[in-house]
């Protein structure tokens, strides 16, 4: 008897980090031909694409990728959702199948971003001669550096002192702290953009970016690609034992965005959204946070680390920095989260993501990570978050 | 003295200066942009509120790394004005974190943001600590 479950029967993820003489189809090529070749089959199985290019501001990344591995047509959905597109486009491929319009798909994320700077605020024009309103705000002059402040950095900086505000524990070391973490962790894995240790002072003394977030403790800008092939129920059941036992279950696919709250406009609420996927998560997969043997979570900015901790409920309401401090999210505490180094170190092509951290799950629960496997891993998460907001929370088990 | 505007519509200079925000006449919630409708409730009618000069920080960022043209460093923050959310960066203090804290008192202050052509000064608006009375 076959479910409704659906299963990622193969993933890729290409080496993070510059990549100067390959173009960005080079790059989504070498990440779809590597899942397919992963799973066991070729495009001509595939019924769906979904593809994302978050710097490629419209391009039809989808088709543009048939064009290199295989026009079949295929219907093609070209996602784009800030941080979140990978996921966006594996749940993309998800939901047709689950429609039953097809029973396998493909889904890819992929970017060019070795050397871009800060990806938010841009540059301030010089003011006009005469002040003229214009937009929402009514503006007479640019306000990003005059209000507050438009930078990624700066944002999840005050997302994680707000944390601090709120249950107090946090401190410029902390956050330091958990970003020595990451960069640990990325030592074992070949992968990564990044792969040295740095220490603490290292990681303290490096260029301040936005108080507290240095930049060894802000994601790391690189070229990437990730893809992942999706295979229904039924349709796994007709394939070679080879293929069905590497294959790893999807028990929750979630998206949200951020609901309403009160200071939402004025600072993004990335802490209601991503509580919500995953109390949803969870209820999804039937397992609760006490089941989970490794996190993938958005740790776009060390800040950012510790909030997720407590909106993916690794530890109870106010108690991330308890949680932290206990050595749970090293890779041989409780809960290893981020075992691949994550954004700050492994690197955060950005639409690639979303799909790179649900490769890396997947390597532990088949048993295939190498030096730095979870040993025994049945059950793992994966989060992203693009500002905005958009939430994906994934929920992996490994086949019974 | 010369005519003044403010940097954002939502400042208002006289009597006082002080924020406006725009409050959602079904569920009070609070906006300072131009609306289409309410993010909360999806009401459409609003009135005009005076939002609290005095509040507390609730948490900043001292940034020092911004877009070309930005002048660096400064602290951003959001302070909380009587239950309503404020964006603003803090001013008139040193940007460092041994004088800016979360938790800390501050009251709205307003700044000149330059002189156009015309001669009319470009107001914006932060916070400032609030000096402790002895
Ligand atoms: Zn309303």
């Amino acid at each position: 008897m076959s479910s409704d479950d659906v299963w990622i029967l193969g993933i890729r993820m290409t080496k993070f980090g510059k990549r100067p003489d390959d173009d960005v189809m080079d790059i989504a090529s070498e990440a779809a031909l590597g899942a397919l070749a992963d799973g066991g089959v070729t495009m001509a199985d595939m019924g769906v694409l979904a593809a994302g290019n978050l710097m490629s501001m419209g391009a039809p990344t989808g088709q543009l990728l048939q064009k290199q591995i295989g026009q079949t047509g295929i219907p093609v959905y070209n996602v784009s959702n800030a941080c979140a597109t990978g996921a966006t486009a594996l749940r993309t491929v998800i939901m047709a199948i689950k429609a039953g319009e097809c029973d396998m798909g493909l889904a890819v994320g992929v970017e060019k971003l070795a050397g871009a700077g800060l990806l938010a605020g841009g540059s301030r024009k010089a003011d006009s001669d005469t002040w003229q309103p214009k937009g929402r705000y009514g503006a007479v002059a640019s306000v990003d550096g005059r209000i507050g402040t438009e930078i990624m950095p700066g944002v999840f900086a005050q997302i994680g002192m707000e944390y601090g505000h709120r249950y107090g524990g946090t401190s410029f070391e902390l956050f330091a702290r958990i970003s020595e973490k990451n960069h640990a962790h990325s030592t074992l894995n070949p992968l990564a953009a990044y792969t040295k240790r740095l220490s603490l002072d290292e990681i303290m003394n490096d260029v301040m970016i936005a108080y507290p977030n240095t930049r060894p403790m802000c994601s790391a800008n690189c070229d990437g690609a990730a893809a992942a092939v999706v295979v229904s129920d039924a349709k796994l059941r007709t394939l070679d034992p080879d293929q069905r036992r590497r294959a790893v279950k999807v028990s929750a696919s979630v998206l949200t965005s951020d609901p309403w709250t009160e200071s939402c406009q004025v600072l993004p609420d990335v802490n209601t959204l991503t509580r919500r996927a995953a109390t949803q998560a969870y209820e999804q997969a039937g397992v609760g946070p006490e089941d989970l043997d490794l996190v993938e979570l958005h740790d776009c900015f060390a800040t950012a680390e510790l909030v997720h901790y407590d909106n993916l409920m690794l530890c109870p309401e106010g108690g991330a920095v308890d949680f932290f401090e206990s050595g749970a999210p090293w890779r041989d505490g409780r809960l290893p989260v981020n075992v691949s180094g994550g954004l700050q170190s492994k690197g955060h092509p950005i639409a690639a993501t979303g799909i790179a951290n649900i490769w890396e799950v997947c390597h532990h629960l088949r048993g295939e990570a190498g030096d730095r496997q979870i040993e025994g891993a049945r059950v793992g998460l994966a989060h992203v978050i693009g500002l905005g907001s958009a939430c994906g929370v994934h929920i992996l088990e490994k086949a019974a | 003295m010369p005519d003044q505007v403010p940097l954002v519509d939502y400042l208002a200079l006289s009597p006082e200066p002080h924020l406006v925000a725009h409050e959602c006449d079904a569920c009070g919630a609070r906006f300072f942009d131009r609306r289409n409708a309410c993010a909360s409730c999806s009401g459409t009618s609003f009135h005009a509120v005076d939002v609290p000069t005095a509040g507390e920080l609730v948490t900043f960022t001292i940034v020092s790394f911004a877009a070309p043209g930005v002048p660096v460093p400064f602290v951003a923050g959001v302070v909380d004005c009587g239950g309503t959310s404020v964006r603003a960066n803090v001013i008139n203090t040193d940007p460092d974190p041994t004088h800016v804290r979360t938790g800390m008192p501050v009251q709205l202050a307003t700044f000149v943001v330059g002189t156009d052509s015309e001669g009319v000064e470009a107001v914006g608006f932060g916070f400032e600590p609030v000096e402790a009375t002895s």
